[in-house]
Formats: C-alpha cells, structure tokens, sequence
C-alpha cells in the first residue's frame, strides 16, 4: 500500500538535489521519446550541445538568445514575486520594441549614439510599462483576471505590429515589400567582446532585481502581497500602488528586451520580434523558483536549448519545435517534482500489525 | 447576412468544444491553462488521422485522443503530484504548441483528405434548414457542428439534472466537504479533467478538418485562451458557452465580412477585435455579484486529503 | 449489556516530525454518550478523522461492531454507519440543504426533489433539527449549517456520531437545544461521540470520558464517578487552577471612542450598524456574539482596513476615521490589531521571524533599501522575552507550532507598547499552557495602561479576564455588560438579539 506524508523540511542542498534529478529524468525520458520517433537521442543530445557552445561562433549564437532572455525572465520574476501572473511578456516586448523603433526613426539620426540609445531605451520602458500598466489598473482597481488579460494583450500587440509593419509604417523606399525602414546606425547597440552590448544590460538587469526584490522596501512589499494580500493590507502597504508600481517595472524591462532585440539584432521592427521570449520566460522564471540568479542560469540553458534546437535543423534535420517540446518535458518534470520536496511516499505492507 | 451568420455559427464550434471542455475541467475544481496545447494537439493528430486513414470517425476520435493525452500529464501533474494549476497548464500549451508543430512539420500546408472533407461538409437537417434567417445558420452546418449542440445539450443536463453532475459541482466548490460526504474526488477530477481535454482536442480538430481544412502552424491563434475567457462570460452554463461561441464567432470573421460589404479597414485591426472584447469580457464578470456565477470556490487549489 | 460500537487500539499517527496520536485506545459503546476530553492539540480531531476515514493511522486497529474494519476513504466509513459533524462545516455553500444531503449518495441517475424533502422532513420532526430543504447553505446562520450537517449524517443512516468541537460556534440557549437533540440520539440506541475542552458540558452531557494528552490516551472514566479536578489533571497533566486573574487599574480615561459607526461588507449589506461604544485605558473589553456578528469588521474599522459608511471613530480625541491603516500607522498611533486570521492576516507564513517582525517596521525606515539589522535584535528580544520556541529568529513562522505563531504576532504589537491593542481570538487553537501566557501578557498591557479589545468565543473566559463585556448581534450591540453581575444565559440572549441591556 502507498503511503503519502507530508515532509516536515528538507535541507535546500536536498530540495535542488531532487530538482535535478527530475531535470536528468526528464532527459532520460525526453531521450526515449527521441528514441521513439526514430532519432538517435544520444546524437541528438550531443548535436544541442555541440551546436550551442560547440565554437565561438556558436557560444556567441547562444549568448544572443540568452540576452532577451534573461532580461524578459527579470521582468517576469518581478510580476510572479507578486502572484502577478503576467503572460504578457511577448506583448511588452512588441510594445517595447515599437516605442524604440518610433524613437529610432524620428529623431534626428546625428545624435550621439550614447543619447540616441538612451532615448531609445527610454522609450522602450515606457512603452512596454504602459501596455502592462493597463492590465495591471485593472487588477488592482478590479481585481479583474490578469492571466487572460496580459495574454489578450499580446494577440492585440502583435497584430498592432504587423499592421504597423504592413500598412502605417511601411517603408515607401522597400519597393512595395511590407518592412519598415532600419535603424540608422547611431541606433544600433555597438558590440563589446564581440556580442552586442545587451549582455551588459542583461547582467545589470540580474543584479538590479536580485537588489529590488531582497534589498529594498519596495521588493518587500511585493514579497509580501505575493505570500498574502490580505497581511498586506493589514501592515498598511497601499497595495493598488505596489502592484501598479511593480508591473511598470515588469512591463518596462520586458519592453527593454524589444528595444535590445529591435536596435541590435534586427535593426528594424517585424511583427516575430518576441520570437516566444515572454513565454519561454516563464518556464525560466519557474524553474529557478524566483530566484535572479537562478533563473539567469535556467536562462542560459534555455538558450542552449534554443540555439542547440535551431542547429538540429541543420545537422541532423530535425524540426526545431523538438527543443519546445523538451522544454515543456523538462518542466512537467521539475513542476512534478515540487511533489517529492513537499511530501514523503513510502510504499508498505500495511504496518497496522506492528505496534510496538 | 445569413451568409454571414452561417460562417459565424462554423467559426464559433472550435471556440464551443474548447469551452466546454474546459468549462467541465473548472467545475471540477481545476483551471487548466493548456486549452490552446491541447486543441494544438487535436488539431494535428485529428489532420494526421484523417490524412492516415481517410475516415473521418478516426479523424475526431483522433483530436479527442490527443487533447485527452495532454490533459492526463495535465491532470496527473496537478491532481496526484499537486503541482500548480497555473504554471502547469502554461506548461501543456507551451508543450502542446511544439508537439503539434514537431509532429506537423512535413504536412504544413496540406488538405485534408476529399473523402474527410466531404464527410465534413454543411448537410441541412430537414424541415428546420428551411427557418427564415436562422435556418440556414443555424441548421445548415457540418455534422460536427450538430454534434457540438448536442454536447451543449447533453453537459447542461447532466450539470443541472443529474447526480453525478451535483457531486461534481460539489468537488469543485469544496474538495475536502465533497470527499467527507463519500464522493471519489480523485475520480471526478481525472474523467472530467481529461474528458475536458478531449473536448478541446476536438475543438483543435474542428479547426484542421473542417473550419479550414488544412494544417498550418499558427492554426489555433489564440482560439484556447478565449475559450477560457468564455467559461467566465458562460458564468459556467453550457448554454451560456454556445451564445458566447456564436457572439465570438461572429467577432472573428467580422473582418471578410465588412470587407465583403465594402467597408475598408486593415485585416489586422479588425483581428484584434476578438481579442479586445474577451479583455472587455474577463472585465465586466469580474463585477458579478451572484454567488451562482461565480467560479468554483475551490478552483486552483490541490487536494490532499491528509492536510493538516 | 450494552455492545461495543467503535474499538479502536493502538492507534498511532504522526504527520512529519509530528506524532499526533501514540498508541491511543478507545471504546465507545452503543447508547451511550462519550466524551473525547483534551486540550487543543491533544490529538482528538485526529482520531476521530482517521474514524471518519479521513486520515488513515500508521497503525493500531480499529473494530467496528466487533469487526475490524480499514477505511481507505470517508465513503467506507459512511457504509458502516459512521457519520462526523466536523468542527469547519463541510458543507457546500451554493447548494441547498436538500443537495448537499444527497452528494455522494447512490441512487438513481438523476437527481429528484419530492421524496427526499419528504424524508428530510420526516427526519427534522424526529429529532427536532430545524432546517429548510430548500435553503442555500450561505444563507443560513451557524445553528442552522449545525443542524443541516447532523440530518446529512443521519439521512445516511449513521449510527455511531462523531461531533467535534460542536458547542463552540452556539449560544448557551443553542447548545441546551443540541445536548436534548443528542439525548434523542442516544435514546434511539446511537453510539455519540462528542470531542471537547470545555468541562462543564462534559459533566453535563456524557456517560463516559475518555481523556487525551499530547497525542496519548490517558484513560477513560465514568462521568458520575468523577469529579473537575482530577479531570483537569488528566487533562493537562499537572494540577493546575484554571481560574484567570482580574486585576483592577484605577485612573481609567478614554481612548478610543466609536459614534454610530456603520459598516458595509463586500455585499454592500450592513455589518456594523450604528455602533457605539468607549474603549478606556487600563481595561480589556471582552467582546461577545456568535459568529460573522461584525466583530470582524469592528476591527477592522477600527484599523482602518474597511471604510466606515458613517460615523466617527476618535483617538485621542481626533477623528481617525478615514484614514489608511499605513496613515494610521504613520501619524504614530500606537494601535496593535491581532487580527481573526493570524496567518491568512498579521503574518506571512513563509518568511520568517525577522521578516514578518519588519513589517510594522520597514515603513519608518528611511531611504528605499530595508534594513534587516536592527530588527534581528528585536526579533531576538522578543523571542526570548516571550519564551518563543523556535530554531533561530530566521525560520519560518509557518513551521512554528500554534502558540509560537500567536507569540510571534502579538510580541510584534506589544513591542511598540500600544495605547490601544486590539485582539480577536488570540487563543484560538492553543493549548491551555499558552492560552494562559495569552491571557497574563494581556493583562499585562492592561496594567501597563493600555485599553485591550477582546473578541472572543468563549463565554467563560470572556466573564473571566474582561472587565467589561460588549455583545454583538448581526452588527448591533445588543448590551454592554458588567460580568460579575451578570450569567451566561444572560449573555446568550443578547447574543440572539432576544433581549437587550444597556449597563457598565
């Protein structure tokens, strides 16, 4: 007979032991899957692996998805610290990435590219703040459903886009082909260490919500609301406040990964700039159980990943949606593994006989 | 305008199976996120089914199948290793989504088969096709559309009439309260969960056999969130689910049809309408006061029956 | 000779680290009442739901009508006849009586309404319970749900009845109504266990006792054999005098004063309906009234955490009304709220001591940063001030036990020596031990000249620690009562609205 207790607590070197055992499961099972579909899984391993850090060009590769991101992850992680169930990253980003472009088009393309980047990094937070600003008044002002709403949101972003893209921004020098005009050059992030210089922004964003979330009386209250609304409301915390406050700040940095994406990968805006970003985000955010740097380093494994999944295409012709669906095993896995940490399943013979 | 109604009618049966699907999932106490994974699921293995086999019963059964698939890992996850309900079923659509495009990749873009799509085509049912202005809407669709009403009809009286349709109510208002009285809790919650997923399976099928007919990437579009969306506008009545299926239905093919009547906006402002009114939707029920409408009390909350 | 209803023997069960029941025995017979005695956390709600299936023990037997028996759900423990009234009503709030009798019942496909109002009336008159068929549970008051869940358990032909706790949510007049309803039971041959602390009515009601310390049984007794006192010595394991001290402080003044303060609820339906009252320093007024009579949103009107449709509510002699609970905070009036939930609210359960000893804190602190550092050190006074046992001041609250937790929060508010405390059910769950260190650190406050607002449950402390009593009755005050004038039944018909008294 099957016996479930609850734990009383486990020491944390145990609970990610557990956590990484269900990670290595995932893959021994998400291998037999491979292996199911006729593929070599241990060739397929190895292909993500050697096609995500397997050369400089490669690292480099998996480094450009790392950057959004990690910076769409931080914002998410500020959202989820609250029980914010923000879903809207890919919207944000869009938003984001709009704002940018507008700045990038507008303004006079002499400018320092110092101002000209700042102004575009402005422009992206505001952007990206306001579009997540409006589900989250209505949540604290209604306590309207956010997870529909920021979802809702992201559809009406990306056919905002497009039809930015298609019709009120189309670049008439594009002979007829539906883009809108790049970024001048003084609009375009300058590379360090040749990768561009997102990485920097990415690491800041790691360090600055680590700070917010741990260090400062704001990060406090949003802990707190996210653990319990109504001790919230009793210690005096304007809460409607908080959470507004606190999706600016989610909103702003998501809308900050479109600016990156936008002015240094694809010098112009397209309507599959978020390229799932806000998405992967949240299984990021989950899996390093809300800790900053724990979700920066899930992050750079999903880059892997990504990257490693783009390079199966090539090397061995393997649809790359296999790495999406590895991602959802892993986190099937690892969200079944929370079980095994809160509760101990001792299998016996029913031990009524045996009292002492 | 009967034209339009028509196309309304078939554009609202893949929203109508979702809903309900997930509508049945709720009211079992759990709120599965993954609609949009599992009618991705429905979607490709319904196609690749009917394209396998050319029966158009092995098609549906197929989307059922698939669907029901991704709600078990949904149901298992989240009823016997009580894991998060939110995150878990974000989790089947992100899963969902690349399943189908990895199990998709050689069919993109292909048909049906004649032999499905035909089987699939509108058949008006005698005496009622002929009904002035909803007679054809209404009565002039695929035999799956019919069979959606029928699912309508069948859930809304099992919820109302029946006991199994009272203890499930009970599961989902108040777990621990409806396992004391002698309901086998973890029963209720896996068939309606997965039978739920079923439903959105076919609600993904409808989209690949019939609404379209064909297996693209991006086919669902947003249709599984709505339809969670939806379960809120039904205040969780099947019958309240078919009005809100219809009403967004219209919504989404609103665009060809001013289009068709000469009035010129970009496609893409017009698409965003669907998604506008659900916000607008998710925003006027939050102010329901009737305890009646509201949702489960005991939604998204695990079970463990030796909580302390 | 009367036959064995409920055996069980040996009965261990632990959760975790935590041994709830050790080995625990006990007989109950048919056509008697048996009273299952012990403090809170003595294991008896275990017990009884491992009878009710709930739980399943780690071992030990259990035999019912001689016939050993293992549950794996509450539906097998339903089929032999077994029916608990717990002490949170597992009701369904949106159903009427009449469906929540039936869930989980066999029978027919679809559910049908004539017979079974039929049945249920039948069973009402029998046994005098009064409640309406087609009544929704959230429409019904306490006494009614009671009723409800005892004619649910009947329907399904119980013969052996487990009542946890059953008397703490009823007025004395109520409670006379259920012991005559349980005699009707016992008559009729039933097997009644009731699970209680409270020693009067085990006297009053039961046939036999059997008394549970710290997870153990200790033995069971024939009530006509035995007298309080040494069943309190069983009970708590040393002989202990269970009378609370009052302490008189002269000088009073006022502190805090409500005019004709009304307040809506989420329903926008009156909770509080033209209140007035003076709360004085040096005083601990007792706060009476069953259940969702508005003592919730007396507190929190008072704290500032629901707006006052109309009314005043002076401090000191300016208006607070109005004003946020941050603002409250902020303009320096020291007002401690120890509110009904204490993990739901006043706590956060996953952070620990430090943290939730920040909370009231942070808001002073200046800059945007949070200190830890000065708060460690009064987490550490305040732990060792109030003897809190915990493994270091940064565990979390959650895995403290029930008297820990309810130190930790009120050492909070007591730290910043409160003109004005305010408290509801701050011994719910505790053990007799802790309740008392509850009750001197109160009194305490009130010595030290602060004016304390108790709401409580039970009667008999509430005569015994206030000074004053104040009765609730849907929103009303319906007497504010001098305690040593006045009785229990006295109290309990103000508590129904039946009569009303204006005195103290």
């Amino acid at each position: 007979m099957m016996k479930i207790t609850q734990r009383a607590e486990l020491p944390k070197g145990r609970e990610w032991a557990i956590r990484a055992a269900a990670v290595l499961l995932s893959i021994v099972f998400a291998g037999t899957v491979i292996a199911a579909l006729g593929f070599d899984p241990i060739k397929v391993f190895a292909q993500i692996v050697n096609g995500s850090v397997g050369s400089q060009m490669r690292l480099n590769q998996t480094i450009l998805k790392a950057i959004p991101l990690t910076i769409t992850s931080m914002g998410i992680l500020v959202a989820f610290k609250m029980k914010f169930w923000n879903i809207g990253g890919e919207g944000q980003i869009m938003m984001g990435a709009m704002g940018a472009t507008y700045a990038a088009l507008h303004l006079p393309p002499d400018l320092p590219p110092t101002a000209m980047l700042a102004m575009l990094a402005a422009a992206s937070v505001i952007c990206g703040g306001a579009w997540a600003f409006i589900p989250a008044y209505f949540k604290a002002k209604f306590g309207t459903n956010e997870t529909i709403f920021t979802l809702m949101m992201n559809y009406i972003a990306i056919k905002w886009v497009t039809y930015l893209q298609y019709d009120l921004w189309k670049d008439p020098g594009s002979l007829g082909f539906p883009r809108i005009a790049a970024f001048p050059p003084s609009a375009v992030l300058p590379k360090l260490f040749g990768i561009h210089v997102g990485w920097i922004v990415a690491v800041l964003s790691v360090v600055l919500v680590y700070i917010f979330v741990n260090h400062t009386k704001k990060g406090y209250e949003v802990t707190v609301i996210g653990e319990s609304v109504e001790t919230a409301r009793y210690a005096g915390m304007n809460i409607k406040h908080v959470m507004i406050a606190a999706m600016l700040v989610s909103g702003g940095l998501c809308g900050l990964t479109g600016m990156v994406q936008a002015s240094a990968v694809e010098k112009t805006l397209t309507y599959s700039l978020s390229a799932n970003y806000g998405f992967t985000a949240i299984i990021t955010t989950w899996l390093g159980r809300l800790s900053a740097p724990a979700v920066a380093i899930v992050c750079f494994a999903f880059a892997m990943l990504i990257q490693g999944g783009a390079y199966l295409q090539i090397a061995l012709l393997i649809p790359a949606s296999v790495a999406e669906m590895i991602q959802g095993i892993i986190l099937f896995f690892v969200l079944g593994s929370e079980f095994f940490i809160q509760y101990r399943v001792s299998f016996s013979r029913r031990a009524a006989r045996g009292v002492a | 305008m009967e034209n339009f109604l028509a196309a309304a009618v078939a554009a609202a049966m893949p929203l109508l199976f979702a809903t309900l699907g997930e509508l049945i999932t709720e009211k079992a106490g759990n709120l599965n996120l993954g609609v949009e994974g599992m009618m991705y699921m429905g979607a490709v293995i319904g196609f690749k089914a009917g394209f396998a086999t050319g029966s158009p019963l092995l098609a549906v059964l197929g989307a059922f199948a698939a669907g029901a698939f991704g709600a078990a890992i949904y149901a298992f996850l989240t009823v016997a290793l009580r894991a998060n309900q939110v995150v878990t079923g974000l989790t089947l659509t992100i899963f969902g989504t690349g399943f189908a495009y990895f199990v998709g990749k050689g069919m993109s873009g292909l048909s049906a088969p004649q032999i499905v799509r035909d089987f699939f085509m509108p058949v008006g049912i005698p005496g009622l096709a002929g009904l002035p202005l909803v007679g054809k809407p209404l009565f002039q669709q695929s035999v799956l559309a019919y069979f959606g009403y029928a699912i309508t009809v069948a859930l809304a009286i099992y919820l109302r009439k029946t006991k199994a349709g009272l203890n499930l109510k009970a599961v989902g208002e108040n777990t621990a309260a409806a396992d004391a009285s002698g309901i086998n809790v973890m029963l209720y919650k896996y068939a309606h969960i997965i039978a739920g997923g079923g439903l959105c399976g076919i609600g993904g099928g409808f989209m690949s056999l019939v609404a379209i007919p064909v297996w693209q990437e991006g086919l669902i579009a947003g249709r599984g969130w709505i339809a969670v969306a939806l379960v809120i506008f039904a205040s969780w009545q099947p019958v309240k689910a078919l009005l809100g299926a219809f009403l967004f239905g219209g919504l989404s093919i609103l665009g060809f049809w001013l289009q068709s009547i000469g009035i010129n906006i970009s496609q893409y402002l017009v698409e965003m309408i669907p998604y506008i009114a659900t916000i607008l939707i998710v925003i006027v029920s939050t102010r329901k006061n009737r305890k009646e409408d509201m949702a489960p009390a005991d939604i998204g909350n695990a079970y463990f029956r030796e909580e302390r | 000779m009367q036959d064995t209803a409920i055996q069980m023997s040996g009965i261990t069960k632990s959760f975790g680290s935590l041994a709830a029941n050790e080995n625990v025995n006990l007989t109950v017979l048919n056509g008697e009442i048996h009273a299952l005695l012990g403090e809170n956390g003595a294991g008896k709600s275990t017990l009884m739901n491992m009878l009710s299936g709930i739980y399943s023990p780690d071992s030990g037997s259990i035999f019912i009508n001689g016939k050993e028996v293992r549950f794996s759900s509450p539906k097998d423990s339903i089929a032999l006849g077994i029916g608990m009234i717990h002490q949170h009503f597992k009701l369904i709030d949106v159903l009427t009586a009449k469906e929540n009798i039936v869930i989980g019942q066999k029978g027919g496909f679809f559910t049908r309404g004539k017979n079974l109002t039929a049945k249920i009336k039948k069973l009402s008159d029998e046994y005098g319970l009064d409640v309406n068929p087609d009544k929704k549970v959230y429409d019904m008051p306490v006494g009614e749900k009671q009723a409800l869940e005892i004619i649910k358990v009947l329907y399904r032909g119980a013969r052996i009845l487990i009542l946890d706790e059953p008397t703490a949510v009823l007025t004395p007049q109520e409670i006379k109504k259920l012991f005559s309803i349980i005699r009707n039971m016992k008559e009729k041959g039933c097997a009644v266990v009731i699970i209680t602390h409270k020693l009067g009515e085990v006297m009053e009601i039961s046939d036999r006792i059997t008394i549970l310390r710290k997870g153990r049984s200790v033995g069971t007794v024939v009530t006509k054999e035995i007298e309080v006192p040494p069943l309190i010595e069983m009970m708590v394991g040393k002989k202990v005098d269970l009378s609370i001290k009052k302490s008189r402080v002269e000088g009073k003044e006022d502190l805090l004063a409500l005019d004709e303060v009304t307040v809506l609820d989420s329903e926008k339906k009156q909770a509080l309906k033209s209140v007035s009252f003076t709360l004085r320093s040096g005083e601990i007024l007792g706060v009476a009234g069953v259940a969702k009579s508005g003592q919730k949103e007396l507190c929190e009107a008072i704290a500032g955490l629901v707006p006052a449709d109309k009314g005043r509510i002076f401090f000191n002699g300016e208006n607070i009304l109005g004003k946020s609970p941050g603002e409250i905070i902020k303009m320096g009036i020291r007002m401690g709220f120890i509110p009904e939930d204490r993990l739901g609210m006043g706590l956060v359960a996953g952070m620990d001591i430090v943290h939730n000893i920040i909370l009231k804190d942070y808001q002073g602190q200046k800059g945007v940063f949070l200190k830890r550092g000065p708060c460690v050190k009064k987490a550490e006074r305040i732990v060792d001030s109030l003897e809190i046992l915990t493994p270091s001041v940064f565990t979390p609250v959650k895995k403290l036990s029930g008297g820990n937790i309810q130190k930790v929060l009120l050492g909070r508010e007591i730290d910043s020596n409160p003109k004005v405390l305010i408290t509801a059910y701050p011994v719910r769950g505790l053990d007799i031990g802790a309740s008392y260190k509850i009750y001197d650190l109160l009194n305490e406050q009130k010595e030290r000249g602060a004016g304390v607002l108790f709401v409580g449950e039970d009667l008999d402390v509430l005569m015994e620690l206030c000074d004053r009593v104040m009765v609730l009755c849907d929103g009303r005050i319906t007497g504010i009562v001098d305690p040593d004038t006045v009785t229990k039944e006295d109290i309990g018909l103000l508590m129904t609205g039946v009569a009303e008294r204006r005195q103290a």
